[in-house]
């Protein structure tokens, strides 16, 4: 896996720096909203259903289900050409959050079932880690 | 709402569709300007008669719509600038009507062009990479998604929840074709885009061609071409003078659609934009002859239908599987009869040419004409299935 052109989230970005420095712990973390509970995803600083600028970062256990995926069979970024064939998912976290991602260890990505238990794998780079997802056996 | 109480208050009079695929050397302003002339022409009206101008800013630069109404050298009262990618168009539509409606504007001028094709712009593969990081940049920048992909998760989803098959996908792409080999601009952008086969495609050359994202196969994948268009809307009045008979704009809807915790990918802002069209015009689905729907990909339209309300959700394959779309198969309505974005023009931003074609099937001049069709309805997808979108639907109406 080349790592050199790989579009690594950027900084200053407010919203979800805090997200990222978490994940050179490898720590998974979502908001909840202090006022009405709901599970905020992307990260933000306000509540996505009451507004509310009170929440609470919480940490998941990485766990969860795999909502869909694809196989990118065809791409001309310099970072993801070489990569290809490779699955993007949208995984759905037993907290309530839905991220997307990248299935990783897959023997064959062409056969992966839509429901399938999935667990966080981290992935090192320099200054942060990126939470990909492997399909549990 | 009866037939008598419906809006009759704006009109499509002017229609152009740039007729090339690959423009050699023409800038997108220049077909802007060139498309603006044609559908002015085919109104009978002139360029001193725009009063309204709507741009989603596609041909670059910054100020857009102040900047193409400088580079045709009018002085608009009106200026809406929305852009919300292939589905702008509707929304320009739907926008132009009201202001018409309410007396802020008589004639409004829309256009389109694009270079993609001779940008060589990579727009299904090219991977999207933000200038300046945003919080959606930063969230899904990292997973090398391509568009192709992101409506790869969409159609995975769908499979998998309703059972839809791949040949039922490929069938809308079959039926497409079938009305592209009809288009002899149509074929002739297949073959300018180096497409060896113009003619018929079956469902097994849909499946056999090669995977791009699954479980999308590059037949089931829009063209990537240079093109653009124009449409002109008036008041009532003005239409009356106009060369063609008038196609009202009956009912318009507006939405969007974004990524939620517990949401469902399958649904598109079609079920928000299109319920809300069709009870303006008070039409249902059943009454529509001709669905210009808009397909970046064969899922696109397959889900569209569903939200629509053409069949019931999760029914979409059944409802398309036998090829009943064709626009020589009655009891469904027409869908795409101009080749749509599969098989004629895709240079980025579709939306315009759905209002177009839907236009000259009011009108009796399509190359695949369903006989007195009398409504139909365009809708446009712009942005991405499997993330975010927003979407317009039109509902157009002839007397």
């Amino acid at each position: 896996m080349s790592k050199e052109h790989w579009p690594l989230p950027r900084f200053p970005e407010p919203d979800t720096e805090p997200f990222w420095r978490a994940t050179k712990n490898h720590e998974l973390r979502y908001q909840t909203c202090n006022d009405c509970g709901t599970v905020v995803f992307y990260p933000r600083a306000h509540c996505t259903r009451c507004l509310g600028a009170s929440l609470t970062w919480n940490l998941s256990a990485g766990k969860g289900t795999l909502y869909s995926y694809t196989v990118v069979r065809q791409s001309r970024h310099p970072a993801f050409q070489e990569l290809a064939p490779y699955a993007i998912a949208w995984i759905d976290l037993d907290e309530g959050f839905r991220l997307l991602s990248m299935l990783t260890d897959l023997e064959d990505p062409g056969t992966v079932p839509v429901g399938a238990r999935v667990s966080v794998a981290w992935e090192d780079f320099t200054e942060l880690s990126l939470p990909m997802f492997r399909v549990d056996r | 709402m009866t037939r008598a109480q419906q809006q009759r208050t704006a009109a499509v009079v002017g229609i152009h569709e740039f007729p090339l695929r690959k423009v050699d050397g023409l800038s997108a302003l220049q077909i802007k300007a060139a498309s603006a002339a044609a559908a002015l022409s085919d109104a009978g009206l002139k360029i001193s008669d725009v009063d309204a101008v709507y741009d989603a800013g596609e041909a670059g630069g910054s100020f857009a719509g102040v900047t193409m109404a400088e580079y045709l050298g009018i002085h608009p009262d009106v200026i809406d600038t929305t852009s919300v990618g292939g589905s702008s168009y509707e929304f320009h539509v739907a926008h132009a009507a009201r202001d018409i409606a309410v007396g802020r504007a008589n004639v409004a001028l829309l256009t389109y062009g694009s270079t993609a094709r001779s940008d060589a712009r990579a727009i299904g593969t090219g991977g999207a990479v933000a200038a300046t990081p945003s919080p959606i940049s930063n969230m899904e920048d990292p997973w090398g998604m391509t568009l192709i992909a992101n409506y790869g998760l969409a159609a995975r989803r769908h499979m998998h929840q309703y059972g839809t098959t791949a040949e039922q996908l490929a069938q809308i792409a079959v039926v497409t074709r079938y009305h592209s080999t009809r288009n002899p601009e149509a074929t002739k952008a297949l073959a300018d885009l180096g497409i060896r086969e113009t003619g018929e495609i079956t469902i097994e050359d849909v499946i056999n061609s090669r995977m791009i994202a699954d479980p999308l196969h590059l037949l089931e994948c829009c063209l990537i071409s240079d093109g653009g268009g124009a449409i002109v809307l008036a008041s009532p009045d003005v239409a009356r003078g106009t060369r063609h008979r008038p196609v009202w704009v009956l009912g318009a809807g507006e939405a969007t659609k974004y990524p939620e915790n517990g949401g469902d990918i399958t649904t598109t802002a079609a079920a928000q934009s299109g319920p809300r069209a069709f009870s303006q015009a008070g039409v249902t689905p059943a009454e529509i002859d001709i669905a210009m729907i808009y397909d970046s990909f064969t899922i696109t339209v397959l889900a569209i239908l569903e939200d629509l309300g053409f069949c019931k959700k999760g029914e979409g394959g059944a409802y398309v599987e036998d090829g009943s779309l064709r626009f020589d198969r009655p009891g469904r309505p027409a869908l795409n009869t101009d080749g749509g974005g599969l098989s004629s023009n895709h240079p980025g931003m579709r939306g315009l040419f759905l209002v177009t074609e839907a236009t000259r099937q009011l009108r009796g001049q399509s190359t695949s004409q369903v006989p007195g069709a009398r409504l139909a309805v365009a809708h446009g997808n712009g942005g991405w299935l499997g993330t975010r979108h927003a979407a317009g639907t039109i509902i157009l109406g002839r007397d």
